[in-house]
């Protein structure tokens, strides 16, 4: 690991620079293997945040209270450290910029993370394809890549949904995403958008299901969830 | 070799758990599906087995319902890492589903409502180890778990118990599914550790 960037109170970028790294797909994940003294080890999957770049690779990772492995990295986790990892994993949940439909982003928290890949990786190939993203948070203070979504990227629409506590310009009063937010703020079904969904299960449940509700084709609707687990 | 995680100690299973390598336990019942979760009603269900002639038998939910269950309890390792200890099902056996059906096949294709397919060896699904499960702790099996019914084969990774079962197709060949087409292991044994193609 070379840097770490704090995104949010409890989540960091981790910059990793991997010899030999072979490129990867935005939307594609690691596992991560953490190994201690004694030989017990244990993996875990994280998103790619950065777009291809080389050797280097960006990690984003969200602490899960009482997790093994997330307040490990981090917490503990310093630049010059070593970090074993496997990838890039994943041949689904993934954008190409060969892709010429429009797409529709959906994350909630640190959902974001692949989706966030997709966005910048659209803007690393130079695609003009139009990305409409909605992004459900609690509140502004767990905002991930605040300085650069705000700057926006031309021919992408972000809206943030805030679920508890919104920014006090905020018209939306605050709450879970609903048909309707998607129905103003995504595509037409016509329009036949991939949309890709990414975050908790509960969140990737119901937005899918709103989706189809909507008129989506359930082909185009890409859905990648965590959570139920501790970690 | 193992690269040591400095200051990393870990969480150990608990004593006389048996993870196979690389899982953790998780008591959580984490939902992992490629899409949307289809919901289909038990009036218009149909599960349905074809083979390699071409021959089908199938069976509405009344029919399969009616067919004597079982009460497996199972541990579950998916391929994410999660491993669940303890789960317990009611289904019907395939030994069941398959005792009148002629076949010389040797593999299986399996599909479900909403376009998901999955491949396995036929002898995977005999012997007593595979359901159609559609109870799961004691209540009718939820959507986001694969409900009405799924497929479930414990011994392999999790996403060979397909949700939402639909169809079995007897093949003389082996047709990669899914996730066996999108880079992951054709066979899936957790205690092989065979995640990825290539494992």
């Amino acid at each position: 690991m070379t840097e770490r960037r704090a995104e949010s109170a409890t989540a960091v970028t981790l910059v990793l620079e991997v010899p030999e790294w072979p490129g990867h797909l935005a939307g594609q994940h690691v596992d991560i293997r953490l190994t201690a003294e004694d030989g017990y080890s244990t993996q875990r999957s994280y998103s790619i945040a950065s777009a291809p770049d080389g050797t280097r690779l960006e990690l984003t990772v969200q602490r899960v209270l009482g997790g093994e492995v997330s307040p490990y990295l981090v917490d503990e986790l310093m630049p010059g450290d070593q970090l074993e990892l496997r990838g890039p994993v994943g041949g689904w949940f993934v954008w190409q910029p060969e892709q010429q439909e429009p797409v529709l982003l959906v994350a909630g928290g640190s959902g974001l993370v692949p989706l966030m890949c997709m966005i910048r990786s659209r803007r690393a190939a130079g695609s003009r394809v139009p990305f409409r993203a909605l992004y459900s948070l609690r509140s502004p203070a767990e905002l991930l890549y605040g300085p650069e979504i705000r700057q926006g990227t031309p021919g992408v629409d972000v809206t943030h949904i805030y679920t508890r506590e919104g920014p006090q310009q905020s018209v939306r009063p605050p709450g879970r995403i609903t048909p309707d937010d998607l129905a103003r703020h995504g595509w037409p079904p016509d329009f036949a958008p991939t949309c890709y969904v990414c975050g908790p299960t509960a969140f990737v449940e119901k937005a899918a299901a709103y989706l189809v509700l909507l008129g989506h084709d359930p082909e185009r609707v890409r859905t990648e969830r965590f959570g139920g687990g501790e970690d | 070799m193992a690269i040591i995680s400095r200051g990393f100690h870990g969480r150990r299973p608990p004593a006389g758990r048996k993870l196979p390598p690389g899982q953790y336990e998780t008591t959580g019942f984490p939902v992992l599906s490629a899409g949307p979760t289809p919901w289909i009603s038990t009036d218009k269900w149909e599960l349905s087995v074809t083979t390699e002639t071409g021959r089908r038998h199938s069976w509405d939910w009344t029919a399969l319902t009616k067919l004597p269950s079982e009460t497996p309890t199972a541990d579950l390792h998916c391929v994410t890492k999660w491993s669940k200890f303890g789960t317990r099902w009611q289904g019907v056996s395939l030994d069941v589903l398959l005792a009148d059906v002629e076949t010389a096949a040797e593999y299986v294709l399996v599909s479900s409502y909403g376009g998901y397919t999955t491949n396995l060896p036929l002898e995977d699904l005999l012997d007593g180890k595979a359901w159609i499960a559609y109870g799961y702790d004691g209540r009718p099996l939820a959507p986001e778990h694969g409900g009405p019914a799924r497929l479930l084969v414990p011994h392999l990774y999790l996403w060979k118990s397909a949700k939402w079962v639909h169809g079995l197709e007897l093949r003389e060949n082996d047709t990669p599914g899914f996730w066996e087409s999108a880079g992951y292991h054709n066979y899936g044994d957790p205690w092989q550790e065979q995640r990825y193609r290539g494992d």
